[in-house]
Formats: structure tokens, C-alpha cells, sequence
């Protein structure tokens, strides 16, 4: 029987926000990475690597927050090893990134072995007092935890700062133009480790909020191609900060309604809703990204500063 | 002339298997505008990059106002006040034209304030620029201003200009040498780096002359001649191309109202030409880089298709061809850009021989390759245009400019073309290659084929072309005999000044 009554439009609006800050984490980061000109197909194993280590702290100390911050420094850590062999070594990039992520799904299922079945603390929600309180607006956008904030934060951040900071500006110059960026004396290299540990820091994040918040548990393989799809939709956001937020928003909704009408009982299988966010994210990015934006022009390319 | 502001001595840097600059000294004095000639891989590169601080001397000193001044990075460089122009312009596309200049700035202001600064400064010394362009859609001369802008807003002392006039109209050189000039009379020194003998003639106040790394004289180019200049850079007396007569026959190649959009995105689309050029014919196609010559390469060579009609050979339509067809039919093309487009970099002399000439020079038997025949092409090519290499197994990446371009020409006229498009014959080679490139399409015109040069070097055109069009944003000039042409004319065909007559109404 179908019953779409038993949506509410309020719940449903509230956990978009949540459902959609995982990817949305891990897309701010690799976005900045792109930027500067760097393709790190890793991001998968990054956020897993950030899920285990963030639920195995908050576990054990208790702290979520201690957890989010170690689930960060993974992903960093794990992303300097990519660092390490594309920029010092000069190994392919999208060779290095898939070996991170099937490195990333192995290291996580070894060091997770003791927490599966466990429960994490909770991540205490932030009710603000008086915005919290109005009809509609306080349930949707006010009552949430702390990353959600962040996550939104770090949008804004990364928009305005590639926008109007020296720092945005040497970064997207780096990514554009490597040689001409090096001939100007700018440390290519430092610039792109930076950034990919920026961006691994993102991700692991991102992850920590799957493992912490969103499910909340330890399973293997738990991200189930989250970091892929954050990876999609850098490029179909055509490398744009607030393009990235409306494609995560849209999936995470999609995602929501997929779930909740699958609990109302539609009559379709399930198999083809679980796949629409997936169809529809894309869909949508492709239509929007058929303007004159393209990628940076370095991207991927390896920097060698020879002479 | 006051005391030196820049002095240099013994400056040495060895790279593997080749010593760039050996103890190289000189001294350029504030207020002077100072030649550096040389060859290419003369060592001049090298040079200006340890001034700017991107290379390190292995030994050597240098002086700046009289204090020692090593350059770690190009930051202490230009703190020093050292700025520099590239050759191959350090700009980056996607970012605007201020934005590109602040990258270029040690503490850059506001943009807004920044914008205005330019405005003034581009203004004062007539270089004309909106500074909210992307750099992308710019062309090249104006992208030239924005790299001296991008120097004047620091308040130079030196300002090094690498081979600067290579893309500019004669008018536009013009200007730039009002520039300069005004910039030297302000007291500012002025290192300027090229091969072209005339312009240093007409600008420069001393010139020190490098061959093989080493400066071998020092000179007054306005007292000495482009010939002594030119063979103190060769350091023998250089050889100069014999015309033979030439009978122009039928027609060979016929293009008709040929339109055509770029493929890529900072491109020029080709508009409505039309043009015809006869056998044994050279006709020269000039112009500033960026204005439909790579699109009208292209769409001779199949690349790109056009309207059947458009493109006819000997009387045939072409233009909906691809290039196998069309090299079948004897329209053969040389592009400009040696690795990756004309040669694949990585494969061997062999391998890049039989990418053009398998159908001409039958090298293929029932779909596979008879290596021994395609080996002794290649062995022609080098035997044929004196291409240094140890064989015909070495990869295309290894050999230098001139000889990979020679090879390439090679390649092409040894398959006999009935019509011969080349790009930029002899761009980036030294002067003996381009002598002897000249030399071969020369006689391959005298033997009744016909050719289509596209080149940005105007003395080469002049040199070897029966007639003469300019491309300008994509539309071609009216076709002229070269005897009867001045530079002012060749100037208003290739389109003046683009738009900087404004500034200095």
C-alpha cells in the first residue's frame, strides 16, 4: 500500500541538509585540489580511511569532536601519501589515486575489525535557542550538529577565497598554468601538496560524518561510492564552489525522497530508486555544465620544473 | 652613460652534456638599451634566467648598483628590481588581465585599486588594455602589453625583453620601440634579447654577441652591419639561397569562399577566403599568430572538413577529404608545431616518417608495414636534408629544433607534393636549417610543384614568396606580388596596429 502522507515535508527538508554534507565535504576538498591542478581519484579511500578513524577515537575517548579531528588528519595523512607519488615522484596521478582508494578500503577494513556492531557517541545537535524555535524554517535549518555548519562554512570559505585571496588567486594560477606559475617564481609543488592535504582532510571528514552521524556504525566498505560521486560532481559542478552545493544538495534530497518513498511503498522497484540520486545528480550537473566553463588547464598534468 | 647597473663576470652554467654559458661577462649601464644576440641555443636563455633568478650560476658573479646580487628565486630578482618578459608568454588564460598582473606582483593592491593603476600606466606609455579581459581572448600583441605592464607597475631598473617583436605587425614593433625608448630615457637599462639584426640596429646602444655559451664580441650595432652581426653570431660566413627561375603552370590548388569555425575555443574562424595558387607558384601567407593560420592549415590538410567546393585540387573538390585521401591526391601539409602535431615525440624517425609517407611512398603491403622500405625513407630524409642524429631508430624528442624541422620538411617534399602547405618552415630554427629549409622549397617549386607558406617571419616570406596575403581575424588580405611591396603596406594587410593608433593619435 502506498501512503505518501506519511512524508513530512519538514523531516524530509531537514535531512537533506545532514544526507547531504558527506559528499559535500569530500567535493569542497577535491574541488580545491582540482583547482590547483591535481586529479586525485582517491577520494573513496580517503573518506573511508576518515570514517574508521574518526568512529575508532570517538569510540574510545568518547569525544566525537576528538574523532572529526583525527577522521581529518587520516585523510590528510593518507593523501600525503599520494602527495608523495605524484609530486615528489612524479608517478601518474590517476594511476596513484585509484591505488589510494583500494589501499584506503583495505587499511580501513583491517583497522575496523574490532568495532563492527558498535555504537558511536552521539554528536550532540546544536538547537539554537530562538531561530530554532520558528515554525518550518527552525526544524529545517536550525537543528542541526556542528559539521553540518562547517561543512556550509567551508563552502563559503573555498568560494571566496579562490575568488578573492592572493592565496585563491596563486592557487588557480598553479592549476591554469604550472610552467608559466613557476617562471613567476611560485613553489608549484608546495602549492599542490597543500592542497591535496587539504583535500584529504575534507575527505576524511566527510567520511567521519558517514561512520559518526549519518549511519552510525562501523560496516566495511560503508561509503559505498560516496567519494565517487563527490569526484562526479566536481567536474559536472564545473569546478564552481556553489555548484558543488547545489549538486550535493540535490543528491543528498534526491537520496531522502528515495528512501522515504521506498518506506511509503511505491510501486516501483527498489533497485530503480536507489539509483535515481545517482541519475538525476548527474543528469542535472550535465544540463548545468553545458556553458563555456571548463577544467583547469593543467589538470592532471605532471609538473617537472626542469631548467 | 652613468656607472653600470648591471654587471657580469665569468658567469658559468654546465648542464649535462652541455656547457650553456661559459664565463660569460658584461656590463650594461643604466639608461642603455643592451642587445644580446645569439643563435638559438646560444646560451642567451640561460643567461637572462640566472639574472632573473630562476637558473643558478655553477660560477661567476654578478653586480647590481654596485652591491653582489645572487638571486635565489625570481622573487629576490624582481625585489632587486629586475623584471622580465618571456619569450613564450607566462600568462595564464582562464584568469583576467589584472588578475594576471597581480600574479606578477610582490604585494599587489586591491583590484579595484589595481585596475586603475593599470589603466594609467597603460595609458602613459601607449599600450592600450581593459583590464577585465580574459587574457585567453586576447591577442597576441595585447597579450605581450600585459606582460610589460605587469613589469612597469613594479617600477623596474632592468627590464629583460625575450625575442619580444616575433609576434608583433611592424606597426606594433614600432610602437613597442616608443615604449622602450621613452622607458630608457626615463633612466631604465634595458636587456633585450633577439635575432633580428635590423630592429637591434635601430634600438639598441650596445650589443654583446653570444656563440656557444661564450660572448665572443662586444659592438656598436649602429655602427656595424646586419652582415658582420649576423656572422659573428655564426662565426662563418653565412650561406644565402639561390632562386631559380621558375614557369608558374596551371592552376593547382583552388579555394573558393572557404568559411569555416574554429575547433577550439580561443580559435579564429576562418572567413569567406579565397585564394588560388598556381604550379611552381610560392605564395606567402603572413600575419600575427593567432589569426586563422593554424584553422587554415588545418582545413587544407583535412583536419577539418569544409563544403566539397571549397577546397579544389587541380579541378577537384577536396574540402569534404580527409587528410589520407588528400595526401593520396598530392596535397601534402607541414604544421607548425613540431612535437605532437608534425612528428609523434616519443616514436622513432622511422615511425614518424611512415606516419605521412606510407601511402606515397608505398610502404605498406596488404595492411602491414615493410619496416626495411619505411627504414630507408627515413635514411633518405636524413641523408637528403643533412638531419643530425645517430640513426633512424632515435626517438623525435631527442633531436634539436632545427633538425626535427628539417626532417619534417624533408618528409613531406621527398613525397614529391603536387601542392605543399607548410606552417612556420623555419620558426625556432637556427639560421644555417632555415637557410637550407628555404633552399628545399625553393627547388621544390622550381621543379612545378606548388606552395603555400604560412609564416609569421616577414623577411622569409619576402624572401622566398612570388606573391603575398596577410590573415588577419580570420579574413585574408588582398593577394599582392612581394617585388612591389613595403613593409608599411605588408603592416596595413597584416591589420596596423589593432587598435593602438588610438593612443597615439
Amino acid at each position: 500500500m502506498m501512503d505518501l502522507s506519511s512524508i513530512s515535508p519538514i523531516l524530509l527538508l531537514a535531512s537533506i541538509m545532514a544526507a547531504s554534507t558527506p559528499i559535500l565535504l569530500a567535493a569542497i576538498g577535491e574541488l580545491v585540489v582540482e583547482r590547483a591542478g591535481v586529479l586525485n581519484l582517491g577520494v573513496e579511500g580517503m573518506m573511508i580511511t576518515g570514517a574508521i578513524c574518526g568512529f575508532a577515537i570517538a569510540v574510545n575517548t568518547g569525544s566525537p569532536a576528538l574523532g572529526f579531528l583525527v577522521a581529518a588528519l587520516g585523510g590528510a595523512g593518507l593523501s600525503l601519501l599520494f602527495a608523495l607519488l605524484t609530486q615528489v615522484a612524479l608517478a601518474n596521478q590517476v594511476a596513484s589515486g585509484l591505488a589510494l582508494t583500494l589501499f584506503g578500503l583495505g587499511l580501513s577494513a583491517l583497522l575496523g575489525q574490532g568495532y563492527v556492531g558498535i555504537k558511536p557517541p552521539p554528536t550532540p545537535r546544536l538547537d539554537i535557542p530562538v531561530l530554532g524555535d520558528i515554525p518550518f524554517l527552525g526544524p529545517v535549518l536550525f537543528s542541526h550538529d556542528l559539521m553540518v555548519y562547517l561543512a556550509l562554512a567551508l563552502v563559503t570559505a573555498v568560494w571566496a577565497g579562490l575568488k578573492y585571496s592572493r592565496a585563491g588567486l596563486v592557487l588557480r594560477a598553479v592549476g591554469e598554468n604550472h610552467d608559466a606559475a613557476h617562471a613567476l617564481g611560485y613553489k608549484v609543488v608546495r602549492v599542490r601538496v597543500l592542497a591535496i592535504a587539504f583535500g584529504g582532510a575534507c575527505a576524511g571528514l566527510g567520511g567521519a560524518y558517514l561512520s559518526l552521524v549519518r549511519v552510525p556504525q562501523w560496516t566495511e566498505g560503508m561509503t559505498a561510492g560516496a567519494g565517487w560521486i563527490a569526484l562526479a560532481l566536481v567536474v559536472f559542478a564545473s569546478w564552481k564552489a556553489g555548484r558543488v552545493l547545489l549538486g550535493a544538495w540535490l543528491f543528498g534530497g534526491v537520496s531522502v525522497l528515495q528512501l522515504n518513498l521506498q518506506a511509503a511503498g511505491v510501486a516501483l522497484p527498489v533497485e530503480y530508486l536507489s539509483m535515481s540520486p545517482y541519475l538525476i545528480t548527474i543528469l542535472v550537473l550535465v544540463i548545468m555544465s553545458a556553458d563555456r566553463s571548463r577544467a583547469p588547464a593543467s589538470l592532471a598534468r605532471i609538473f617537472h620544473a626542469s631548467q | 652613460m652613468t656607472a653600470p647597473l648591471l654587471a657580469i663576470s665569468g658567469l658559468t652554467k654546465a648542464y649535462p652534456g652541455v656547457v650553456a654559458n661559459d664565463s660569460v661577462s658584461f656590463e650594461i649601464a643604466g639608461g642603455e638599451v643592451h642587445a644580446l644576440l645569439g643563435e638559438n641555443g646560444a646560451g642567451k636563455s640561460t643567461l637572462v634566467k640566472m639574472i632573473y633568478g630562476l637558473v643558478k650560476p655553477d660560477s661567476g658573479t654578478m653586480t647590481l648598483h654596485g652591491a653582489p646580487f645572487a638571486p635565489g628565486e625570481p622573487r629576490a630578482a624582481r625585489a632587486a628590481g629586475v623584471a622580465m618578459v618571456f619569450q613564450h608568454f607566462s600568462l595564464f588564460d582562464a584568469l583576467s588581465v589584472a588578475e594576471n598582473i597581480a600574479l606578477g606582483m610582490e604585494s599587489p593592491p586591491p583590484l579595484r585599486d589595481l585596475s586603475r593603476r593599470i589603466r594609467d600606466v597603460s595609458e602613459t606609455y601607449g599600450l592600450p588594455l581593459d583590464p577585465h579581459r580574459t587574457v585567453g581572448a586576447l591577442s597576441a600583441g595585447e597579450r605581450q602589453r600585459v606582460e610589460i605592464l605587469r613589469c612597469l607597475l613594479q617600477n623596474p631598473r632592468l627590464l629583460i625583453m625575450d625575442e619580444p617583436t616575433s609576434v608583433l605587425t611592424p606597426q606594433e614593433v614600432t610602437i613597442l620601440f616608443q615604449t622602450l625608448r621613452k622607458l630608457a630615457a626615463e633612466g631604465v637599462s634595458i636587456l633585450y634579447i633577439s635575432h633580428k639584426l635590423e630592429e637591434i640596429r635601430a634600438l639598441c646602444d650596445r650589443a654583446t654577441i653570444l656563440r656557444q655559451g661564450r660572448n665572443v664580441a662586444t659592438c656598436n650595432p649602429r655602427e656595424t652591419t646586419a652582415r658582420e652581426m649576423a656572422q659573428l653570431m655564426v662565426g662563418a660566413s653565412l650561406d644565402v639561397t639561390a632562386r631559380p627561375a621558375r614557369q608558374l603552370g596551371a592552376t593547382a590548388l583552388d579555394i573558393t569562399g572557404l568559411s569555416l569555425a574554429s575547433p577550439n575555443r580561443f580559435g579564429t574562424a576562418l572567413k569567406n577566403l579565397h585564394f588560388t595558387l598556381a604550379e611552381g607558384e610560392i605564395l606567402g601567407i603572413g600575419g600575427v599568430a593567432g589569426n586563422g593560420q593554424d584553422e587554415l592549415l588545418a582545413a587544407l590538410s583535412g583536419e577539418l572538413r569544409s563544403a566539397p567546393g571549397a577546397i579544389r585540387l587541380k579541378g577537384r573538390p577536396v574540402g569534404a577529404l580527409g587528410p589520407a585521401p588528400r595526401r593520396r591526391l598530392g596535397l601534402l601539409t607541414a604544421p607548425e608545431e613540431r612535437l605532437g602535431h608534425a612528428a609523434a615525440p616519443d616514436m622513432s624517425l622511422t615511425e614518424n616518417a611512415l606516419m605521412t609517407g606510407a601511402e606515397r611512398e608505398k610502404l605498406l603491403a596488404r595492411g602491414f608495414i615493410r619496416w626495411p622500405a619505411a627504414q630507408d625513407f627515413a635514411e633518405r630524409i636524413i641523408t637528403r636534408f643533412d638531419v643530425r642524429t645517430p640513426g633512424p631508430g632515435t626517438a623525435a624528442r631527442a633531436l634539436s629544433g632545427g633538425n626535427l624541422q628539417k626532417f619534417v620538411i624533408g618528409r613531406e617534399v621527398l613525397q614529391r607534393p603536387e601542392v605543399l602547405v607548410v606552417n612556420q618552415p623555419t620558426w625556432g630554427v637556427d639560421a644555417a636549417a632555415a637557410v637550407a629549409i628555404r633552399q628545399a622549397l625553393l627547388d621544390l617549386a622550381a621543379d612545378g610543384a606548388a606552395i603555400l607558406c604560412i609564416s609569421q617571419d616577414l623577411d622569409e616570406l619576402m624572401e622566398i614568396a612570388d606573391r603575398f596575403g596577410a590573415l588577419n581575424e580570420g579574413r585574408l588580405s588582398d593577394i599582392r606580388p612581394t617585388h612591389a611591396l613595403t613593409l608599411q603596406e605588408i603592416g596595413l594587410m597584416m591589420g596596423g596596429a589593432h587598435g593602438m593608433e588610438v593612443a597615439h593619435a
